[in-house]
């Protein structure tokens, strides 16, 4: 339904369950796709998965010097950066009161500021091509909050705010900035949660089951595409109707 | 005319659609010329490009009006 035949896509986190299955749907729908990520053995299994037009990018996203190299890695392999998926995320809870400096600044580093870094990179080539797509991966923690979560929950709230501002300014050329909130999603993030924990999410969640990554890999081909050219500065929840906005 | 200030204006006349009557020395790009701050952003992204040079954020600052490009460029090319 929707062609990404000649775009580019670079995707942080794309070792990561649903960083995978974006650059799967992405890649399927004609994209060339750049998978980035700290572990490069996955990264390179997803790439012979994939075949063709999938290139491998390496990136610790905690290491500034690497963000700013990636940009220009990924405009070396395809040629251009038209749609960058920012979906790397890490976590580091812990209550509110007992977490340090170092696990609030890691997790805003990686989760927000290596994004807003990513994204200034890649808009150049955008905004002289008069398209675009930055697609930020939120969570439904950030716009509800989670207890143990505060730094990861400002960090996800802050790419609301990022995405919305930069929505603004860039509208007229033809990019478009949008986030994808996903709620509870079954991946190597989630299978460290206890059945306990799960039973209790699951008890919020109307539909009654957690996403699966593909589900918030169609959201996000969705906003990559040229149908979906007006629509800017969204967050669309993808999240069982665990949360309504 | 310089080399430079023929290339300089004809890209600020393509970028901004203005008479190239209009870009005269003197003439700010936002509050003669029309532009808006992105328009200045992509103009100096435009001039890099044109020159082959890197026009850092606090110079490109100070980049106001067409003769203020011309100097620029003029005293950072060979």
């Amino acid at each position: 339904m929707f062609d990404l035949t000649g775009k580019s896509a670079l995707i942080t986190g794309a070792s990561g369950g649903i960083g995978g299955g974006i650059a799967k749907a992405l890649h399927g729908a004609g994209a060339t796709v750049g998978l980035s990520g700290t572990r490069t053995e996955p990264l390179e299994a997803l790439a012979a998965e994939l075949g063709e037009r999938a290139f491998v990018l390496p990136c610790n996203l905690s290491d500034r010097d690497a963000v700013a190299a990636l940009p220009k890695q990924a405009a070396e392999a395809m040629g251009a950066v038209d749609i960058l998926v920012n979906n790397a995320g890490i976590t580091r809870d812990n209550l509110f009161m007992r977490m340090s400096d170092e696990e609030w600044d890691s997790v805003l580093e990686v989760n927000l500021t290596s994004s807003m870094r990513l994204t200034k990179a890649c808009l150049r080539g955008m905004m002289k091509a008069r398209w675009g797509r930055i697609i930020s991966i939120g969570s439904v923690v950030g716009a509800a909050g989670n207890p143990g979560q505060g730094n990861y929950a400002a960090a996800k709230a802050g790419l609301v705010g990022m995405t919305k501002s930069l929505a603004y300014e860039v509208a007229s050329r033809g990019v478009t900035a949008n986030v994808v909130a996903p709620g509870f999603i079954t991946t190597a993030m989630t299978d460290k949660l206890t059945d306990d924990q799960k039973s209790a999410i699951l008890g919020q969640v109307p539909a009654g089951r957690m996403g699966e990554p593909e589900e918030i890999a169609a959201a996000v081909l969705y906003l990559a595409s040229p149908e979906a050219g007006y629509v800017t500065g969204a967050t669309l929840h993808v999240n069982g109707g665990m949360a309504m906005f | 005319m310089s080399d430079v200030e023929k290339r300089v204006r004809k890209i600020v006349v393509e970028h901004l659609g203005v008479e190239e009557e209009k870009v005269v020395e003197s003439a700010s790009f936002i509050d003669d010329l029309g532009a808006d701050s992105l328009d200045t952003v992509e103009l100096v992204m435009a001039f890099e490009e044109e020159f082959g040079i890197e026009i850092p954020d606090d110079a490109a600052e100070t980049i106001q009006t067409f003769g203020d490009a011309v100097s620029f460029i003029s005293q950072n090319t060979d």
